[in-house]
């Protein structure tokens, strides 16, 4: 039996004049979720998180959080917390009154505030420091410090609004951990805001991508991932982004445009795109089956190099453990169909077609599909 | 060689300071000087040397009741006009920093009287204030109630002056507010928001003492001007009646230019310098300690 929803958008909208900055979305989030709302810039995610918060009034739809139908409440009354990507310190206080801030809004006692203080400085680390002002804080500590405001009211639910980008990458990493470690830890209701994928996919439970003000796709980091619902989501999880290649009709099915010797598709999918994620790509010697192509440079990464294909009129991007050098020579591309994915001319994914098998190898022993093969 | 390249910084840094240095020689430096010395003489009759007197001429200021009298008004002018144009310039700049429809017009209305020179101002003021034609007194006349004679009734006059000065003062001070108000990120308006903090709350714990460096700045320039406005007075009053509305330096000017006593002028001057570095060392240091500047 489903638990009941812990926050309820139903058909929720923003309009500014003539502008929709998000477009009637619904979604349920379950208690101790995860969520993340990833997108672009300028694809509503903010603003359907300020919704939540009450920092923005919906134009349409209903906003419940529990029970509770809060679509016209102030924030204050919603039970929430947030975090800002600016930190939101107060500047001109001390850690420990920036923490606190909200505990002396709502009136609780000096002893039991202090006693959370203690309690929370102690699970973000920054004990320490609870004397100084924000401006002697490292970005990092200044992270934190906003944290714990949020963690001490002890709301159920904590929104973050790109709380990481204003950290270096290094950082960024770090905290990425750390503030997973915390949600499951304080078992909190988590809506997190990002446009960096890598964030989606390392902490979220459940990622809803958004696009124009709609929801494109809500699903785990790993449907995400291996079931794109559509090209842009396809193209804005993983990177390098999956390959997507324009497909023609041809002689025995649809072919990459420009490439018209190895149908890759059933003759239906012609009009739409393949996409391939360039790590589910084998590169193998040109005298073994595949479809021909050219190497045109590789990038090389440190643990992997990026390999950039031509084949047909199009350029793909080829992940290869290793450092490897390629320049200049033809190959052979060869992937499984089930890791190849269909977009039909909108875009969308189409379940319907299934993409076609390549000429297997020459060889009658599968190769193993590691990547990088090339070189054996 | 490292010597001459460095005399030759030497002589840079100097040369541009020294436009500077000279226009405040001479406005500014050696006008103090020569009046604290002309506060120590008494000038010779008919071609005499002046005489030192030491300070004596202080002695004589200390013992004239009109000089205590015109600190006095000029006391009570400070404390009129300070808290109350700050106060008001503050609640003007918190609502024009709002939303509100016309937000623009209003800001401007709130600053014209700062643009008009004060001597207009004064003049437009004085058919408010004036006894039978005045706008104040047609209102009341309208309401029933009979006139007052604004400038011409000693116990009135000072505060019809204060009024003025207000008025004229707080559009210029909440230009300063409404720029500090501008300068504070509104997350923090929102994260306290979510915390349910009351707006009076907000105001106090957060607003106000980020103002703080705003407040301390504009603190200052209201003193200053408390002490060194006397335009108005010209047009208004000229410090009367019987003294009623004369302050420091209207005093100073009556002394040097009506009265032709230079001494005491000079006198008087170096007192209001005294008085005004205390003041304002004062303010620097205890407000200063508590001030967040960012």
């Amino acid at each position: 039996m489903p638990q009941q929803p812990q926050i309820r958008l139903q058909s929720v909208s923003k309009h500014w004049g003539a502008t929709t900055a998000v477009n009637d979305i619904s979604f349920d989030i379950q208690p101790g979720q995860f969520v993340i709302l990833l997108g672009p810039s300028g694809c509503g995610k903010s603003t359907t998180l300020r919704m939540i918060a009450g920092l923005e009034e919906a134009s349409g739809g209903k906003i419940h959080i529990g029970q509770q139908d809060v679509t016209h409440l102030p924030p204050g009354d919603r039970g929430l917390s947030m975090v800002f990507q600016s930190y939101a310190l107060f500047p001109h206080l001390s850690v420990a009154d920036n923490i606190v801030f909200g505990l002396r809004s709502r009136k609780v006692a000096k002893s039991e505030q202090r006693e959370r203080l203690a309690k929370v400085a102690e699970l973000v680390d920054l004990t320490d420091y609870l004397h100084r002002k924000p401006a002697q804080l490292s970005g990092g500590q200044r992270q934190r410090v906003a944290l714990a405001r949020a963690i001490i009211s002890e709301h159920p639910i904590c929104l973050m609004d790109e709380p990481l980008s204003n950290l270096d990458a290094r950082l960024r990493s770090d905290m990425r951990r750390e503030i997973k470690a915390l949600q499951s830890r304080l078992n909190m209701t988590v809506v997190y805001v990002t446009h960096d994928q890598v964030e989606a996919m390392s902490m979220g439970d459940r990622v809803i991508l958004m696009q124009q003000g709609h929801i494109v796709q809500d699903g785990t980091p790993d449907e995400l991932y291996n079931q794109p619902a559509s090209a842009f989501a396809a193209s804005f999880i993983g990177s390098p982004a999956m390959n997507l290649l324009p497909l023609v009709l041809g002689e025995q099915g649809a072919v990459i445009e420009g490439e018209p010797t190895t149908p890759v598709a059933p003759m239906e999918a012609a009009g739409g795109q393949l996409g391939v994620r360039p790590e589910d790509i084998e590169l193998r010697p040109a005298s073994e089956a595949g479809i021909p192509a050219q190497v045109l440079s590789d990038e090389y990464l440190g643990a992997d190099t990026i390999a950039h294909i031509a084949v047909g009129n199009h350029t793909v991007r080829v992940r290869l453990s290793g450092k490897q050098a390629l320049s200049g020579k033809p190959c052979k591309l060869y992937w499984t169909p089930d890791s190849a994915h269909l977009f039909d001319q909108q875009g969308l994914r189409q379940q319907a077609l299934a993409p076609l098998a390549l000429p297997a190898s020459h060889r009658s022993v599968p190769r193993p599909p590691a990547v990088g093969s090339f070189q054996h | 060689m490292n010597l001459n390249a460095h005399r030759t910084m030497q002589l840079y840094g100097a040369l541009l300071l020294l436009p500077a240095a000279l226009l405040l020689s001479t406005f500014a430096y050696l006008p103090t000087i020569t009046t604290v010395i002309n506060s120590l003489f008494l000038p010779g009759f008919r071609g005499e040397p002046a005489a030192f007197v030491g300070l004596d001429n202080y002695r004589v200021l200390l013992d004239d009741p009109t000089f205590w009298k015109v600190a006095r008004n000029n006391l009570l002018y400070a404390l009129g006009t300070i808290p109350t144009s700050i106060a008001l310039a503050l609640g003007m700049a918190l609502f024009v920093n709002g939303k509100l429809p016309g937000r623009g017009l209003v800001r401007m209305a709130y600053f014209t009287p700062t643009i008009l020179p004060m001597i207009a101002a004064a003049n437009i003021w004085m058919f408010f204030y004036a006894p039978q034609i005045g706008l104040f007194n047609k209102l009341l006349g309208a309401l029933g109630v009979s006139g007052v004679n604004w400038l011409g009734d000693p116990s009135v006059a000072l505060g019809s002056v204060i009024v003025m000065s207000v008025w004229k003062e707080a559009g210029f001070f909440m230009i300063f507010y409404l720029a500090a108000l501008q300068a504070i990120p509104p997350e923090l308006k929102e994260a306290a928001d979510l915390e349910g903090t009351r707006r009076w709350s907000f105001f106090w714990r957060v607003t106000f003492p980020l103002l703080m460096p705003t407040t301390l700045f504009v603190l200052i320039n209201a003193l200053i001007n408390a002490v060194r406005v006397v335009d108005h007075l010209f047009i208004l009053t000229k410090g009367g009646p019987n003294n009623a509305t004369n302050l420091l330096l209207y005093y100073v000017y009556e002394n040097a230019f009506s009265f032709f006593d230079r001494t005491m002028a000079a006198t008087i001057t170096v007192v209001i310098l005294l008085v005004l570095a205390v003041v304002a060392t004062l303010k620097f240091t205890i407000l200063d300690r508590r001030t967040h500047y960012q």
